[in-house]
């Protein structure tokens, strides 16, 4: 199996925002925003990570 | 980002008050489930939907960290970096030991995928362990729900 490095950021940020919603949280409602949340941030945080390094390589 | 906890005598009793005293599970048993088999401590306290979500992400991960290729850890050999991934795959409990068995993961990591693949497997473990926790913490009380 092969995936490009995108899907992997997206894969491995939804199963972990999944796991830290639930246990996090203690209502569903707050488990959902605390999830999309973190996942939001994975995300967001890769992209502006990468580009970063982007800018200190050029 | 830590979770609302209660002490025993507010959330509703004495200790193991918690959801376990409905389910007939003790804590103890909830956690090792949990541990063994990803959902299964949410799956004994009756909370399905949570169960069924937690299994669903840790075993996925796991799968997709063996289909990348990744490396399952073992012990004793005498790398700290390597121990601590043996510390983390071991969380995954079961699946862990399906992989060693099956000889899953042994196959030395050549591309940055499998690369990926070695830390999915880690944080699936790690992920499973926290999930245990959390069981834990709602069979005895210290999380309300």
């Amino acid at each position: 199996m092969t995936i490009s490095h995108f899907s992997a950021v997206l894969l491995f940020s939804l199963f972990t925002s999944i796991v830290f919603g639930i246990t996090q949280r203690d209502e569903p409602k707050k488990m959902l925003r605390f999830g999309a949340l973190c996942f939001a941030l994975f995300v967001g945080g890769t992209i502006a990570a990468s580009w970063a390094m982007w800018l200190i390589k050029h | 980002m830590t979770t609302k906890a209660q002490a025993p005598a507010e959330a509703g009793g004495k200790t193991g008050s918690g959801d376990a005293a409905a389910s007939g599970a003790s804590p103890v048993m909830v956690l090792l489930a949990g541990w063994l088999f990803p959902g299964a401590g949410h799956l004994l306290l009756g909370k399905w939907i949570r169960a069924g979500l937690l299994m669903l992400s840790i075993v996925c991960m796991f799968a997709i960290g063996i289909a990348l290729q990744g490396k399952v850890y073992t012990p004793n050999t005498a790398e700290p970096l390597d121990m601590l991934g043996f510390a983390g795959d071991l969380g995954s409990g079961l699946l862990y030991g399906l992989a060693r068995v099956l000889g899953w993961g042994q196959a030395p990591v050549l591309i940055a995928v499998a690369d990926y693949g070695t830390k999915f497997i880690v944080v699936a473990g790690l992920l499973n362990v926290v999930a245990a926790v959390d069981a834990h913490s709602l069979a005895n009380g210290r999380k309300r729900s």
